[in-house]
């Protein structure tokens, strides 16, 4: 097998796991901070994959649906936590899960109602068509974007989350809520804003598969799936872990994709297996939070 | 406050009308079901009440009475229903012999993933049990050779059955409903022997408190793993009914949604009481029923009424009534 085969292969599989990375951040983050496993994470990306296609046929530009949809449906998202989800702080740590699951059966079946039960193509924008010579091989323009907006969006909210007051402010209520509280933060308003986020990354993954995958009311399920494996393998709460591991699981199945394709789906499962056997926290999870 | 502070435990402390006639839980929900048929609109739904009962009753094993929130009950589900089909139709093993063996190898497959899924806790188990389902899942999905791939498991036929000498037509909803009503019964008989035992008042216990379960020196990870086990042998059993039942065995039976529905069924019904799974696939199947009748978008409705719970009644249908007859006794 050719080397440049492998590398392109590599490429694609960061692509892939670009997205997975984006989507599983915004799963990951809203844990670390409200405690809360969001199971309508899934429905949601491919709600903000829907928002994307419907606003960018609506300004007849891809790039206004790749900006709105995740403020629109992160707007959304802090909707949920302020009408739902925040009536079960404080209860058992599964009350909020089984809320969120049973939403998600509201917002697929919403979604086939407006849109219909049949997949949609996603056209991709114009300037991105057709493939890019890097030298060793062509690849296409559309993942190279994605790769290099996944980038900008993590160091963004690295550098926010790090050298900022907001985020000192968020990572010191992860900590210790109570204390943020007799400081006098609204802590309300910070779970807010975390879990608008956390949708709107869900969104923005779902808008940037959108040309990768066809758009239809079932893409959550499986994203889901992959969001979780994700965080389990990165560990639940962990930025760094869903970056790592996103890279790891979109890397693993491009590359069994080439040599047993029939594994791909499986692949990242096995993967997860393994982490947990060695590690049960997860590769960057701290022994004792998911208890 | 005792370790167990379950409805039925508080039962044992203070036995009042109510608490006495549930002692006798198994023949009570046993003579419900032998009239169920005659109650219900439709010999099927009455039958699908059954199976989705007995798949729900076991996974309240491990829910409702050990806490443990899984989200992959619909691998051990399937693995009963394929099981049982491949063993009928490509190795032509007799009805009964397959349901046993599906059995056996469903408990096997659930002792595999639950010594991945019980080394974790809380949330991750939720989790890593929804992956490892959806691994099953697509390992069906592959493997189509054996498991018909996408379109399910065809081929085999359960017409005519011999029980015990007696050849029973299969065909016929009646008798199909009681020959399944046995497995029933001996499902819940089974269960409420383990909940009656010294290892239900362990699962229990690490319900309620796990370190304190632990200082106390019972063996956490092991009852864990037991009770995965002994959950999955249950709801897999209601798989073999389903294979007996349908003739068929659909891929979708593997796919998270359904275990997702056999949450749904618990809540519904109850958690943490021996009737209430029955309740809750009862109340999931007609309401499922009713509402597709005037709308084919019935899982907005479903899903609405699921978070409805959520919010307001936790403890399901059955479990609130429970406690609202028990508080009805108690006042002077």
């Amino acid at each position: 097998m050719d080397l440049s085969l492998i590398v392109m292969q590599l490429l694609s599989g960061i692509a892939l796991g670009a997205v997975l990375v984006i989507t599983a951040l915004g799963l990951t983050i809203v844990f670390g901070m409200l405690g809360v496993v969001n199971f309508a994470h899934g429905a949601l990306f491919m709600i903000g994959a829907y928002a994307g296609l419907y606003l960018a046929s609506l300004t007849g530009s891809f790039w206004w649906g790749l900006l709105l949809a995740p403020i629109l449906i992160g707007a959304f998202g802090m909707l949920i936590e302020f009408v739902l989800i925040r009536r079960l702080y404080g209860r058992s740590i599964d009350d909020p899960l089984l809320l969120t699951f049973g939403l998600s059966y509201i917002l697929v079946e919403g979604v086939r109602i407006v849109f219909g039960s049949d997949g949609i193509p996603f056209p991709t924008p114009p300037q991105l068509i057709g493939v890019l010579d890097l030298g060793i091989g062509f690849f296409p323009r559309y993942r190279l974007f994605v790769i290099v907006l996944v980038a900008v969006v993590l160091l963004a909210l690295w550098l926010t989350l790090e050298k900022t007051r907001v985020g000192l402010i968020v990572r010191a209520g992860a900590r210790d809520p109570t204390i943020m509280q007799v400081l006098g933060v609204d802590i309300g308003r910070v779970w807010l804003a975390i879990f608008g986020l956390g949708v709107g990354l869900a969104a923005l993954g779902g808008v940037l598969a959108g040309p990768m995958r066809s758009v239809n009311p079932e893409m959550g399920s499986l994203v889901l799936a992959e969001a979780f494996v994700v965080t389990v393998i990165g560990g639940l709460g962990s930025i760094v872990g869903a970056v790592v591991a996103g890279l790891m699981v979109g890397i693993s199945i491009s590359l069994v994709a080439l040599f047993a394709p029939e594994m791909a789906t499986i692949v990242m499962f096995a993967l997860m297996a393994v982490v947990l056997l060695i590690r049960p926290q997860g590769l960057f999870g701290v022994r004792g939070r998911t208890a | 406050m005792t370790l167990r502070s379950s409805g039925e435990a508080l039962a044992k402390s203070a036995p009042g009308g109510l608490d006495r006639i549930l002692d006798h839980r198994v023949l009570l929900s046993i003579a419900v079901l032998a009239v169920l048929p005659w109650l219900l609109p439709s010999k099927a739904l009455a039958v699908n009440v059954l199976i989705y009962g007995v798949v729900v009753m076991g996974y309240n094993l491990l829910f409702g009475y050990t806490g443990l929130l899984s989200f992959g009950q619909a691998a051990f589900f399937g693995a009963g229903a394929y099981f049982t089909g491949i063993a009928i139709g490509r190795y032509g093993v007799p009805w009964l012999a397959a349901v046993g063996l599906a059995v056996l190898l469903s408990t096997c497959l659930a002792a595999v993933i639950g010594l991945v899924s019980t080394r974790t806790r809380g949330i991750y188990f939720s989790m890593v049990t929804l992956a490892l389902a959806q691994l099953v899942y697509y390992v069906a999905l592959q493997a189509a050779s054996f498991t018909g791939g996408e379109n399910g498991l065809r081929g085999f036929t359960v017409d005519r059955i011999n029980l015990l000498g007696l050849q029973v037509n299969f065909l016929d909803p009646v008798n199909k409903y009681y020959v399944l009503m046995v497995f029933a019964a001996l499902a819940m008989w089974f269960q409420s022997r383990i909940l009656n035992s010294p290892f239900g008042a362990v699962i229990e216990a690490i319900r309620e408190n796990e370190q304190r379960a632990r200082a106390c020196g019972y063996d956490v990870e092991r009852s864990k793993l037991v009770v995965f086990m002994l959950s999955g042998a249950i709801s897999s059993l209601g798989g073999c009914m389903l294979a007996l039942h349908l003739s068929i065995v659909p891929l979708d039976i593997l796919h998270y949604q359904t275990s997702g529905m056999i949450v749904m069924m618990v809540l519904l019904g109850g958690a943490r009481s021996f009737f209430g799974p029955f309740v809750g696939a009862a109340s999931f199947l007609i309401l499922e029923d009713v509402i597709s009748l005037w709308t084919p978008h019935w899982q907005i409705f479903v899903g609405a009424i699921f978070v409805l719970f959520v919010l307001f009644l936790p403890k399901g249908i059955w479990g609130t009534l429970l406690d609202a007859l028990r508080i009805g006794k108690a006042q002077p």
